[in-house]
């Protein structure tokens, strides 16, 4: 299949369908509606079960049923259904189901505007628990991160997280799905799934919230071997130029590819490098340790007001290098320009 | 290396997508690249709609246009929103029968066509955007007739591929307003 | 033939119960794993699980079994059925899971026509959580969250739950049923027994109403909380079917 052009949503739910999504279950919701759209549309045709739930909360728990009878399944939201979604979420880590669920994140906080934004990176594990959160800058890593979730979520009986925003969901790019990850081989047998007790001679399968002693040694596996395990397998980082930076910009999503741009605009003038984390959990803190120690300051922008990857940032950093945050909270209102803009500002101050 | 950006705006019905779209595509189809971005949300019911297309021979680091290189405008209020925005000595396109108001820019080259006057000569009221396609072929390149022309029978199919012969008429129509004016 | 109930169902494991003296949930478990047996579906049986006192439930299951979060029990189950159709899926919940906190999955799965069984255990209160007030309460009833009895003009009378699903096209099967007395018992499981019946026929969402007795959290000896599903709780909500299919 050649290179086509796609739009992000519609991408990853072809991703997903070609990944071998057996069952979708979601709710309408601005800027992430092409992806059910697009289920509704492609996989009964393809052998597949597409539903639509009558809340974000019900998707979710339709999924954990799903996935917990063996399943591939997938949901998709925005911030404000996400808040929704997180108890169900929590319930599979504890469970060990596994899933993927694409959030395409807009402007909040709560239900905001329907403008492209990066509200959400502390919903992706809150409350004692972590899922792998994938975060895409184009179309195309849209589509092949969704395809290697499936296979991650099996791998390590977990929940992926795909975090894109508006702007990936609804613009059109390049993918070609002659370009996905390998497929993993040797995935564990689902020999978990709720699939009666005849299915195991006989033998019946409980998937129960834990409780007392129980609940403690689930967590303690979780804590001592399955993060642990995500963590040195799993983390992922792009970093261009960090070695000889002037100054570091530090971005995920659509925010990286604004430095992208204004990495052009300030070529000649400064040397900029830029660590991109495409796993946001597990966090890519060794690919500060390759900063050039003589850089001058991190900066870190984000399509919201306050920074919130930028705690990470800091916790890399450790205070060698001044850390800094730009950002707004819509695509069209942080842009290259404001980066190029800070870039200069934080370039002076720390030359001052 | 070559890199186009592109804002396509009108209001809601004109095509200004599908125009944005059908570059995007043609790029794609020639092996190149292409980012096309919406207007979107509650944005989309309010009578205006414009996107941003970058096409390249090489990655694009960003898919937002802010300075367009190319603006094509299809009603005034869009003239009035992204005049002042347009690169200095960038392409103006017009759709002269339907934008009436000034340019002040006197930097830009501009480029009248008369799409929707075109559209209805060819009896197809609601292809001047296909006008405006091929007018933009001309004036700032990147994509061929050849790949327009065959991306317009692969977007209009079934009950629409009646359209298709007269939309491929209407770009070339545009294309060759605007190559004759030796832009 | 049916199974004595002094008889441990083979549907059940070897788990002594927790429930507290008295409590109906021991006599309707034992129905339904009953009437699993009996039907020899339980090795293709999958039960959902609720929150509060019936949420105890997985824990006793010789089946595969689940645990769902509070109210959600019918999107769990309808994930598990729209994945494996041909198992047999039922969900166990409470007033407080299944009309309070569940009442849109309870009643998007009746109007989807949602293949599942399920059993609703009516005792007028939140049990596990201390006795609060449930939206099945009757009015002038005191809870712990409604200590001066429960006033409709503040917050409303009673839930109908079979009554309200009898409004929906997708529910096939509707009964409600006590299990005050022994033949009050003897018919309860025949309704449990049709509402399975119901989903390996195909014919659409089932849903068994049980009025039960909470001893502990209405402050009574279990025989005078059984005389209290008798005196109150009948005459407000009326026994019998509500729905059947061919």
């Amino acid at each position: 299949m050649a290179k086509v052009l796609m739009k992000g949503n519609e991408a990853m739910a072809e991703a997903a369908i070609q990944a071998g999504c057996q069952a979708f279950f979601g709710y309408p919701i601005t800027p992430q509606s092409e992806i059910p759209e697009y289920f509704s549309r492609e996989l009964p045709p393809r052998g597949g079960l597409f539903l639509q739930a009558e809340s974000e909360m019900a998707a979710m728990n339709m999924v954990m049923g799903a996935s917990a009878a063996g399943g591939r399944v997938m949901t998709s939201t925005s911030g404000p259904g996400f808040c929704l979604k997180l108890e169900a979420l929590a319930a599979m880590t504890l469970t060990r189901l596994p899933a993927v669920i694409v959030v395409v994140m807009r402007s909040g906080p709560a239900f905001g505007t329907m403008k492209a934004a990066q509200e959400d990176y502390r919903m992706c594990g809150n409350g004692g628990y972590r899922v792998v959160t994938m975060a895409p800058s184009d179309v195309q890593e849209a589509a092949a991160m969704v395809y290697e979730a499936f296979d991650i979520a099996d791998q390590y009986r977990n929940p992926v997280v795909i975090l894109a925003d508006g702007m990936i969901g609804q613009m059109m790019g390049s993918v070609d799905f002659d370009r996905m990850p390998p497929r993993r081989e040797n995935l564990p047998a689902k020999d978990w799934a709720l699939r009666g007790s005849d299915s195991r001679g006989g033998k019946a399968q409980a998937i129960l919230f834990p409780v007392g002693t129980a609940h403690y040694i689930e967590k303690n596996i979780a804590e001592t071997e399955l993060y642990p395990a995500l963590i040195a397998n799993e983390t992922r980082v792009e970093s261009i130029g960090v070695e000889d930076a002037d100054i570091v910009l530090a971005a995920y999503g659509t925010a990286s590819r604004m430095c992208r741009a204004a990495m052009e605009t300030l070529k000649g003038e400064l040397k900029l490098g830029l660590i991109r984390p495409k796993t946001l959990w597990p966090f890519p803190y060794e690919a500060f340790e390759a900063v050039n120690p003589k850089c001058k300051a991190i900066i870190c922008p984000e399509i919201n007001i306050m920074g919130q990857m930028i705690d990470d940032v800091k916790i890399a950093a450790a205070g060698r290098w001044p850390v800094s945050h730009v950002g707004d909270s819509r695509t069209d209102f942080l842009t290259p320009d404001a980066i190029v803009e800070k870039v200069r500002q934080v370039w002076k101050e720390v030359n001052a | 290396m070559f890199r186009n950006t592109i804002i396509v705006a009108g209001s809601g019905g004109q095509g200004a997508l599908r125009v944005g779209q059908m570059i995007a595509y043609a790029a794609i189809n020639e092996g190149n690249e292409a980012t096309w971005l919406p207007s979107y949300g509650a944005e989309m019911r309010g009578g205006t709609a414009n996107c941003s297309v970058v096409i390249s021979d090489e990655e694009i680091p960003f898919a937002m246009v802010s300075q367009p290189g190319c603006c094509i405008v299809m009603n005034n209020a869009s003239l009035a929103k992204f005049q002042a925005a347009i690169q200095p000595g960038g392409t103006l396109i017009l759709d002269s029968s339907m934008v009436d108001a000034p340019v002040e820019r006197t930097d830009l080259r501009v480029v009248r066509v008369p799409a929707d006057v075109i559209a209805e000569e060819e009896g197809n009221s609601r292809g001047a955007n296909m006008v405006l396609l091929g007018a933009y072929v001309a004036a700032c390149g990147g994509i061929s007739m050849d790949a327009v022309c065959q991306n317009i029978d692969h977007s209009f199919t079934g009950s629409k591929a009646k359209y298709a012969e007269s939309n491929k008429r209407l770009a070339r129509r545009g294309y060759e307003l605007v190559a004759s004016q030796g832009n | 033939m049916s199974t004595p109930l002094n008889h441990r169902p083979h549907s059940l494991n070897d788990s002594p119960f927790t429930f507290c003296p008295g409590c109906s949930h021991g006599i309707i478990v034992q129905l339904v794993t009953s009437v699993i047996d009996e039907m020899g579906i339980g090795g293709d049986t999958v039960c959902v699980g609720c929150v509060g006192c019936g949420g105890y439930l997985p824990w006793f299951m010789n089946t595969d079994t689940i645990c769902s979060l509070h109210g959600r029990a019918p999107a769990n189950a309808t994930g598990i059925k729209r994945i494996q159709p041909d198992k047999v899926v039922f969900t166990y919940q409470g007033d407080g899971d299944l009309a309070s906190i569940g009442t849109a999955e309870i009643v998007h799965a009746a109007h989807r026509g949602e293949k599942i069984t399920t059993i609703f255990v009516n005792n007028t209160t939140y049990g596990m959580t201390g006795g609060q007030m449930a939206p099945t309460t009757l009015v002038g009833q005191k809870t712990t969250t409604s200590p001066y009895g429960r006033d409709a003009a503040h917050c409303g009378k009673p839930i109908r739950v079979c009554e309200m699903l009898s409004a929906i096209d997708g529910a096939a099967f509707l009964e409600r049923v006590a299990v005050d007395s022994p033949a009050n018992v003897r018919k309860a499981k025949k309704a449990i027994r049709r509402a399975f019946e119901c989903q390996l026929q195909g014919k659409g969402f089932a849903l068994v109403e049980v009025l039960a007795a909470c001893p502990t959290n209405w402050g009574m000896t279990p025989v005078e909380a059984v005389g209290r599903i008798r005196s109150e709780m009948i005459p407000y909500y009326p026994l019998g079917n509500f729905r059947d299919f061919e």
